[in-house]
């Protein structure tokens, strides 16, 4: 107590600057403590949108400002084939790997739930492929779907599954669940991770409760592990939607958008019109074009976190 | 049965990659070039490991640079970032003041973001900074996508600790700095190294903006420059190429297997809400 007192009086012999006065004040030690992030999120998040809107409905290229031309790059896009293919391959993509992600994620999760030996070490391990650089280990797929050197082709051939060889990139179709599969092969161990974290508040009391009343292991998931773990794979769900929809890296590295422009997603066809061709009007219209859907999904999320909180 | 069987092909699913990363680096060209279906080859295995491909990337590549810009750039984003985040956290949870709602939830909207949305507007943007072709313009922006999950995560951890804790450091005389400082952040210290650490392995990772924003071979990071320079044309170098995805990917590995635990609650923690 002595001590406290000392040091209270010794703070008060020198009146505090004003410096120390205002951050006192609640209101203004919050303005402080945030100014830095509101710049920085406003400077690139909330400007880029608005340029990126207005860059939408001009013609602007590389190094040439552009006029005005209202809503003429959306009306190109719309009726641009390879747009069209961009928009059905990028619901395609995103809905068939979310299935498959929570299916194995959810199985994944259950495996992981028990207790076994080495289960820290296997679960540190699992988490590789969402660790690593995209970029990267999507080279290593690459590689294995190599036309001539194929691994994945030496495999099926050894298992008697195929007699010729398998173009896995160079045909529309099969580059397509090729790059189905890498996305989901990067996808599950976050679905997996955040699923098990989920299945670890559910308290086991509950499953053996069930069991002893005669409930099949079944009927125990579906009736009470799949509802309590409802709110956590929701929030799962609608995060790797919207990082799905809005994929770049996967595509851009094993085809670039090709063969012939049938895999292109949004974010490639937007990079490759804007970046590459310099389009950056058109460009920006088509990044534009993930926005509704975005949306969307943000405005479900924001409902959803918002009625778990009041729960 | 039903656990070990697909405990085993998760693993192998999971795994293979990776493998066969390794395999390839290390194995010299000539086996490395042998169609898929000519006789007695083994891909699984080699007999004759070589370094090779690794010499190849440090003597002929840019690739040291590539690390160290990679590795700075993360550091000094993650930094940035975290400042940020622990102190736009600590005013959201723990302060009152107007607006504080709707700016939690502008800054939960930004964290939904995804960078394919706004790279082109933003590149033009970079341009008019004169920052493209820095390593500023990856600094700078990579923030964006962390502070949000940064301060998401540590409103969590900072709304855990008592305020008696905080009082008691005020009535014996602490300013509203010094106890927000020395009391209540060094407690949500495990909440600072799972931010942290999650942070810096999404900045070592990111690709579009700095594929966008660099552009000379020696400013690159290292998943860009895999990716733009080891590539001629339609000729892939194989060998390098698993060679400096492997090297890209040891450092991240290795900050992530230090702080497994941490990864794995800022991961989790980042999708509670």
């Amino acid at each position: 107590m002595a001590i406290s007192a000392v040091s209270d009086t010794t703070l008060r012999e020198a009146p505090p600057p004003r410096r120390r006065r205002l951050l006192e004040d609640e209101r203004w030690l919050a303005f402080v403590l945030l100014v830095p992030t509101i710049v920085l999120l406003g400077m690139f998040i909330a400007y880029p949108f608005i340029r990126g809107i207005l860059l939408s409905v001009t013609s602007s290229r590389v190094g040439m400002p552009g006029d005005f031309v209202g809503l003429a790059n959306f009306h190109k896009i719309f009726n641009d084939g390879i747009f069209r293919t961009a928009v059905y391959n990028t619901f395609l993509y995103t809905g068939v790997t979310t299935v498959f992600k929570l299916a194995l994620g959810l199985w994944l999760a259950m495996l992981l739930n028990r207790n076994f030996r080495g289960k820290a070490f296997t679960r540190a391990f699992i988490l590789l492929p969402f660790i690593i650089p995209t970029v990267l280990s999507t080279f290593a797929w690459k590689w294995m779907f190599d036309p001539t050197f194929s691994v994945l082709n030496w495999l099926l051939y050894h298992l008697g599954l195929i007699t010729g060889r398998i173009n896995w990139l160079g045909d529309p179709d099969l580059a397509m669940i090729s790059i189905i599969i890498v996305n989901i092969w990067r996808g599950v161990p976050f679905f997996a991770i955040s699923l098990l974290a989920g299945l670890q508040t559910i308290s086991p009391e509950l499953s053996e409760a069930a069991a002893i009343d005669g409930a099949k292991p079944w009927q125990r998931f579906w009736h009470i592990t799949w509802p309590l773990l409802l709110p956590v794979t929701m929030v799962v769900v609608l995060f790797s939607v919207i990082q799905t929809f809005a994929d770049f890296q996967i595509v851009y590295v094993m085809t670039g958008g090709g063969p012939a422009n049938a895999t292109h997603l949004f974010a490639t066809y937007a990079y490759q019109i804007g970046i590459g061709t310099g389009l950056l009007s058109e460009g920006a219209a088509i990044s534009l074009a993930m926005f509704p859907v975005l949306f969307l999904v943000v405005i479900i999320q924001l409902l959803y976190i918002r009625r778990v909180e009041v729960r | 049965m039903f656990f070990y069987v697909p405990m085993a092909l998760f693993l192998l699913f999971l795994l293979f990659p990776f493998y066969w990363m390794v395999i390839t680096s290390v194995r010299p060209d000539g086996e490395l070039y042998r169609p898929w279906n000519s006789s007695n080859y083994n891909p699984f295995w080699t007999w004759k490991p070589t370094w090779d491909h690794v010499r190849y990337l440090f003597e002929e590549t840019l690739f040291a640079s590539w690390l160290w810009n990679t590795t700075f750039i993360a550091l000094a984003s993650t930094a940035i970032s975290l400042v940020c985040g622990v102190f736009a956290g600590y005013a959201l949870s723990r302060l009152n003041f107007p607006f504080a709602g709707s700016l939690g939830t502008g800054i939960f909207i930004t964290y939904l973001v995804p960078q394919t949305l706004l790279f082109i507007p933003l590149a033009e943007i970079i341009r008019n900074y004169r920052l493209g072709d820095t390593p500023w313009s990856l600094i700078l922006t990579y923030p964006t996508f962390l502070i949000p999950f940064c301060t998401w995560l540590m409103m969590g951890y900072f709304k855990a600790v008592p305020k008696e804790l905080e009082e008691c450091a005020r009535i014996d005389g602490a300013s509203r700095w010094q106890a927000m400082l020395y009391i209540v952040i060094p407690v949500a210290i495990p909440g600072i190294l799972s931010a942290g650490i999650f942070a810096f392995t999404l900045s070592w990772n990111e690709f579009i903006y700095a594929l966008v924003f660099l552009s000379s071979p020696e400013q690159k990071t290292v998943p860009v420059g895999v990716t733009s320079e080891l590539i001629r044309g339609d000729v892939f170098y194989w060998g390098p190429l698993m060679a400096g995805a492997l090297l890209g990917s040891i450092p991240v590995a290795i900050a992530y297997s230090f702080f497994v635990e941490h990864y794995v609650a800022g991961l989790t923690g980042s999708v509670k809400g």
